[in-house]
C-alpha cells in the first residue's frame, strides 16, 4: 500500500504551465493598490480623525478656562482715571471721570437709531467706550458709554482718586480737605493724599476692631442668651421649672447682659473714634461731599501707579477677594464665605456618602445573591444617576428637610418652636442631598474596584482558615480602596458644581454666619451657608448692577473651578498612593 | 499490591453495607468506623499499612446536573506524599478542592459521599470550615500572595487566628520560611513588597503562608506548573522536605513530577479513579489499559 503514495505526491506537486500562474499574485510580492485606496486602507485617516478630535476638546476645555481666567483676572488689574469733556451734539457737555471698562465699534446706524446726531462725522464706524464713572449717590449711575468722536479734553490727572467705600460703591474725584474733629487741617493739596494714609490705617484698625466685637464677642454672647432662652423653655416644658434652676438662668442671663452693655458701650465709643477723621471730596463736575473714613475701605491715585504698586494693588486685591466678606449685594468686596461654604460642604458630603456607597457596593457585591432582584436594584442605581439634579433638591427639601428636620425638631428642639432648627434648609440637608446625588456614582466604581480583585487572593484568603469577612477587611476593601477613591472624585467632581438642588435645601445669597465658628459645638449643621455656584447665579442675574458685577462672575467662576480641581487633585494624589500600595497581580 | 477500581468500588459499597450506616455528608460530626473498611480496601495493599490522614468515600460530586465526580473510593495516608494525575477536566483539581471545602465558593455544586478526617466526615454541614481550613491548607496553580509585605503574608494566617505579639510572629514566621526553603533568600526583605518576589519565591512564600498556619494536610494544586524548571526543581525538593511533617496531596500534569515527588499515584479519567496505588508500581506496572494509555502518553 506504501509504495503508490510517492507517485501520487509527484503528480500533485506537478509544476503548472506558466500562463496558468500569471495573474495570481505570490503572497511575497507587494500588492500594487492606488495610492489613496492604501492611504485608507492603513488607517491613516482614522489616526487623524482621532488625534483632530482630541484636539478639539483640549482646545475648547483650555478655551473656557483661559477666558474664565483672562476676564476674571483682568477685572484686578489697576486701570488709568481717565477725565474728559463729553459733547454729543445738540445736547449739553458734561464733564466725566472714570475708568475705561471696555472697548467697542458700533455702526453708524445704531448711533443713528439711539437718537444721536452723527451728521458731522462721516465715517461708517464708531468707537465706543464704557466708563466707570462710580458715584452712585451723586450720579445714580455707575457705567456710562460714550462715544469716542464726541469726547474732549482727554487727561490723566494724577490727583484723581479711587476711593472704595463701604456703602455705595467706588467714588471718582478729587480730595478737597481733611477734617479733623469737625475742622479742617491746614496743608498743601499735594499732601493730601500722603497725610491721608495714616488717618486711612487707623480708621481700618478701628473698623476691624468694631467688627470684631460685633461678630465676635457680641455674637457669641448672643449666642448663649438664646441657648439660655431655650433651655429655660425646655425646662418649662418639661415641667422641672425648680426656682433653683431658673434662677441660675437668671443670674447667668443677667451676667451675660452685663456684659453686653459693656461690649455696646465699647462699641460706642470706637465707632467715635471712628468717626474722628472725615475726607471733603469733589466730583469731577463739582459736587462736594465729605465722607467719613469709616466708611472708606481704601483710597488710591491709580494714575500715579509705579508698575510695583500695581502689582501690589492687584495682588490686595486678590487677597480682598478670597478672604473677605461680600459687600454691596455681593458685588464687592470678597468672596470667602461662598469659598468656604463650598468647600465644607463637599467635604461633609464626602464623609457622608463614602461609608454610604461602600456598603451598599460591598452587600451587592460580595453577599447579596446574585439574582434578578440584585440585577433591578443594581440597574436603578446607576439610572439614580441619570435623575436631574433638581429633582434630588425637590426630594431632598421634601424629604429631608420637611420630613426628617420637622420631626428633628418636634423631638429634640420642641423649645425652639416655633422657629425651625433642622426643619429650614441648613448645611446638614444640603450635604445629605448631594450625597445622595452622588451615591451612585461611588457605588458603580467600588462595584467594579471589587470585582476586579482576582478570584484567586479571595481563594487564597479563604484557604488560609479567613472567613468571607475576614477575607473582605484584610485583602478585598483594601485592594479595592483606590477604586472607591476614583468614586469620590467622580462624586466630588460632580457635587462642586452643584447649584439647582442646593438652592432648594440651604444655600442662600447671604449667610450671616460662617456654619463654623467658635461657639460650642463648632460646626453648625443647621446653618444656611453660601456657595460659588449659587454665588455666581446670584451676582451675574440677580444683582442690582450687574455691569458692576460681571467680571466678579467670572473670577468666581475661575474660582469654583480652581476649588475643584484642588479638591479633586488631592483625592487623585491619595488615590494613586493607594494603587501604588495595592498594585496587584492583574495578570 | 495494587488496586482493582472495580473490586474497590465493590468492596466499599460492601463495606459500606456491613458498616451499617448510611454515608451521608448531612450525617452530623459522627465519627464512622472506617477502620475495618480500610483493611478491607486494601488488604493486599501497601496502603494499608499507611496510617491514613482522609478517607475518600463514595464520593459523588454534581455541577448542576453535570457529574464531576463518580464514585470516588480512597484513601490518603498520613505523611506521604500523594499525587493526582489525569487529563484536563478529569476531576483531579475538584477532587483536592473537597478536601477543603473550596468547592462550597462554586454556588451549585452538590457533593454526595464522605470525607473522614481525623474521624470526622468534614463535607458534614455542622463542620465549622473555616477551622477545617486552617488544618487542611491549599497552595494554588498561581503564585497569589496578598498584596503586603513578605512578612504580613506568611503572618496573615498567625493574624487570622489571633496570634498578634510580635515576638511569637517572628519566631512562626521564620520558621515557616526556613521550612519553606525561601529564609536565606528573604531574610534581609522581609517588610518589602511580596509581589517583589519572582514567581517561584512568591510560590515558596504561598506554601510558607500555608505552612505557617501549621495544618495538617497540605493540598497543592499544581503548584509548578507557572513556574520556569529551576523553579519547579526547588518546589519538588521543598515537597520532599514537608512530607515529614505534613500530609500533602498534590494535583500535577507533569507525570514525572507525579514520579519524582509522590508515593501514592492516583489516576483519574472523566471523574472516576481509574487506578490508585504506589507510585512505581502505577509507573511501571499499571494495571488498567487507560492508565498505561495515558502515562505512555497515548492520550491526554
Amino acid at each position: 500500500m506504501v509504495p503508490s503514495k510517492p507517485n501520487v505526491h509527484k503528480q500533485t506537486v506537478a509544476p503548472l504551465p506558466l500562463s496558468q500562474l500569471q495573474g495570481v499574485a505570490s503572497p511575497l510580492s507587494p500588492i500594487k493598490l492606488a495610492p489613496f485606496t492604501q492611504w485608507i486602507k492603513n488607517g491613516t485617516p482614522w489616526i487623524w480623525f482621532n488625534a483632530g478630535a482630541v484636539a478639539i476638546c483640549l482646545l475648547m476645555v483650555l478655551g473656557l478656562l483661559g477666558l474664565i481666567a483672562v476676564k476674571g483676572a483682568a477685572h484686578f488689574w489697576p486701570k488709568a482715571i481717565i477725565s474728559l469733556v463729553y459733547e454729543v451734539p445738540g445736547k449739553d457737555s458734561q464733564s466725566l471721570l472714570g475708568e475705561v471698562q471696555a472697548k467697542e465699534t458700533i455702526s453708524r446706524k445704531r448711533l443713528e437709531e439711539s437718537g444721536v446726531n452723527v451728521d458731522d462725522h462721516p465715517q461708517e464706524f464708531f468707537q465706543r467706550w464704557q466708563l466707570k464713572v462710580g458715584n452712585r449717590d451723586v450720579t445714580g449711575l455707575d457705567f456710562i458709554w460714550v462715544v469716542d468722536e464726541f469726547t474732549q479734553q482727554k487727561q490723566y490727572p494724577e490727583n484723581a482718586v479711587l476711593i472704595e467705600r463701604r456703602e455705595w460703591g467706588n467714588f471718582y474725584g478729587f480730595i478737597e480737605q481733611i477734617i479733623q474733629d469737625g475742622k479742617p487741617l491746614e496743608m498743601a493739596e499735594s499732601e493730601f493724599f500722603k497725610q491721608l494714609q495714616p488717618l486711612l490705617v487707623r480708621a481700618n484698625q478701628l473698623q476691624k476692631k468694631i467688627h470684631k466685637i460685633e461678630v465676635g464677642q457680641m455674637g457669641a454672647i448672643n449666642y448663649q442668651l438664646e441657648q439660655l432662652r431655650l433651655k429655660s423653655k425646655r425646662l418649662q416644658l418639661e415641667h422641672r421649672q425648680t426656682p433653683q434652676a431658673l434662677a441660675e438662668i437668671a443670674q447667668q442671663q443677667q451676667q451675660l447682659e452685663k456684659q453686653y452693655l459693656l461690649l455696646h458701650d465699647q462699641l460706642a465709643l470706637l465707632a467715635a473714634q471712628a468717626e474722628r477723621d472725615q475726607v471733603k471730596v469733589k466730583t469731577v463736575s463739582g459736587n462736594s461731599k465729605t465722607l467719613s473714613l469709616a466708611k472708606v475701605v481704601a483710597i488710591y491715585q491709580p494714575n500715579t501707579f509705579s508698575l510695583w504698586q500695581k502689582i501690589h494693588f492687584y495682588a490686595a486685591k486678590l487677597v480682598e477677594l478670597v478672604s473677605e466678606q461680600p459687600r454691596e449685594a455681593n458685588t464687592e468686596g470678597g468672596i470667602f464665605p461662598a469659598i468656604f461654604g463650598t468647600v465644607v460642604m463637599v467635604l461633609l458630603m464626602s464623609i457622608l456618602v463614602t461609608p454610604f456607597g461602600v456598603i451598599t457596593a460591598v452587600y451587592l457585591h460580595e453577599y447579596a445573591k446574585q439574582g434578578l432582584i440584585t440585577r433591578i436594584v443594581r440597574i436603578s442605581v446607576n439610572n439614580l444617576a441619570g435623575v436631574p439634579s433638581i429633582v434630588y433638591g425637590v426630594f431632598g427639601l421634601g424629604f429631608f428637610v420637611y420630613f426628617l428636620g420637622g420631626s428633628i425638631d418636634q423631638l429634640f428642639y420642641p423649645e425652639a418652636s416655633p422657629a425651625p432648627v433642622f426643619g429650614t434648609p441648613g448645611l446638614l440637608w444640603a450635604s445629605l442631598t448631594l450625597a445622595l446625588l452622588t451615591v451612585p456614582v461611588v457605588i458603580v466604581s467600588t462595584e467594579e474596584g471589587l470585582s476586579r480583585i482576582p478570584k484567586s487572593l479571595r481563594e487564597g484568603s479563604l484557604a488560609l482558615g479567613a472567613t468571607q469577612f475576614e477575607t473582605l477587611c484584610r485583602v478585598v476593601l483594601p485592594m479595592a480602596s483606590s477604586a472607591m477613591m476614583t468614586g469620590l472624585i467622580l462624586a466630588i467632581a460632580r457635587a462642586a458644581g452643584e447649584v439647582a438642588p442646593l438652592m432648594l435645601v440651604g444655600v442662600v445669597k447671604l449667610a450671616p454666619s460662617l456654619p463654623v465658628d467658635f461657639n460650642a459645638p463648632f460646626i453648625h449643621l443647621d446653618r444656611k451657608l453660601m456657595h460659588l455656584g449659587f454665588h455666581i447665579y446670584d451676582v451675574g442675574f440677580q444683582s442690582p448692577n450687574v455691569e458692576a458685577a460681571r467680571p466678579l462672575v467670572y473670577a468666581t467662576a475661575f474660582l469654583l473651578v480652581s476649588i475643584i480641581a484642588v479638591l479633586n487633585l488631592s483625592a487623585v494624589i491619595l488615590r494613586n498612593r493607594l494603587r501604588e500600595k495595592y498594585k496587584n497581580l492583574e495578570n | 499490591m495494587l488496586i482493582d477500581n472495580a473490586n474497590l468500588s465493590e468492596k466499599s459499597a460492601l463495606a459500606a453495607r456491613t458498616a451499617g450506616k448510611a454515608i451521608d455528608p448531612s450525617t452530623p460530626l459522627t465519627r464512622l468506623s472506617f477502620a475495618s473498611l480500610q483493611d478491607s480496601l486494601f488488604m493486599n495493599s501497601e496502603l494499608s499499612k499507611q496510617q491514613p490522614a482522609m478517607t475518600v468515600q463514595q464520593l459523588n460530586l454534581f455541577y448542576s446536573e453535570k457529574q464531576a465526580l463518580k464514585n470516588v473510593d480512597m484513601v490518603i495516608a498520613k505523611n506521604r506524599v500523594t499525587a493526582f494525575i489525569g487529563p484536563s477536566g478529569c476531576g483531579k483539581s475538584t477532587l483536592l478542592r473537597c478536601f477543603n471545602r473550596m468547592n462550597d465558593l462554586i454556588g451549585n455544586c452538590r457533593i454526595e459521599g464522605s470525607i473522614e478526617h481525623e474521624g470526622i466526615n468534614i463535607l458534614s454541614p455542622q463542620v465549622d470550615v473555616a477551622q477545617l481550613r486552617r488544618q487542611i491548607g491549599m497552595v494554588f496553580q498561581k503564585p497569589n500572595p496578598f498584596p503586603k509585605t513578605i512578612y504580613e503574608n506568611v503572618a496573615y494566617g498567625l493574624r487570622l487566628q489571633g496570634i498578634n505579639k510580635k515576638r511569637i510572629l517572628d519566631e512562626m514566621i521564620e520558621w515557616a520560611l526556613h521550612a519553606s526553603a525561601l529564609w536565606d533568600e528573604v531574610k534581609d526583605r522581609l517588610h518589602e513588597s511580596a509581589l517583589g518576589l519572582s514567581g517561584g519565591q512568591q510560590q515558596r512564600l504561598v506554601i510558607a503562608r500555608c505552612v505557617a498556619v501549621q495544618p495538617q494536610v497540605l493540598l497543592l494544586d499544581e503548584p509548578a506548573s507557572a513556574l520556569d524548571p529551576i523553579s519547579t526543581l526547588k518546589i519538588e525538593e521543598l515537597i520532599n522536605e514537608l512530607k515529614k511533617n505534613f500530609t500533602i496531596v498534590i494535583v500535577t500534569h507533569n507525570m514525572q513530577q507525579a514520579a519524582r515527588v509522590s508515593d501514592y499515584t492516583a489516576f483519574m479519567y472523566m471523574g472516576e479513579l481509574i487506578e490508585f496505588g504506589n507510585t512505581r508500581s502505577i509507573f511501571t506496572n499499571p494495571q488498567k489499559k487507560r492508565t498505561e494509555d495515558y502515562i505512555t502518553g497515548r492520550y491526554g
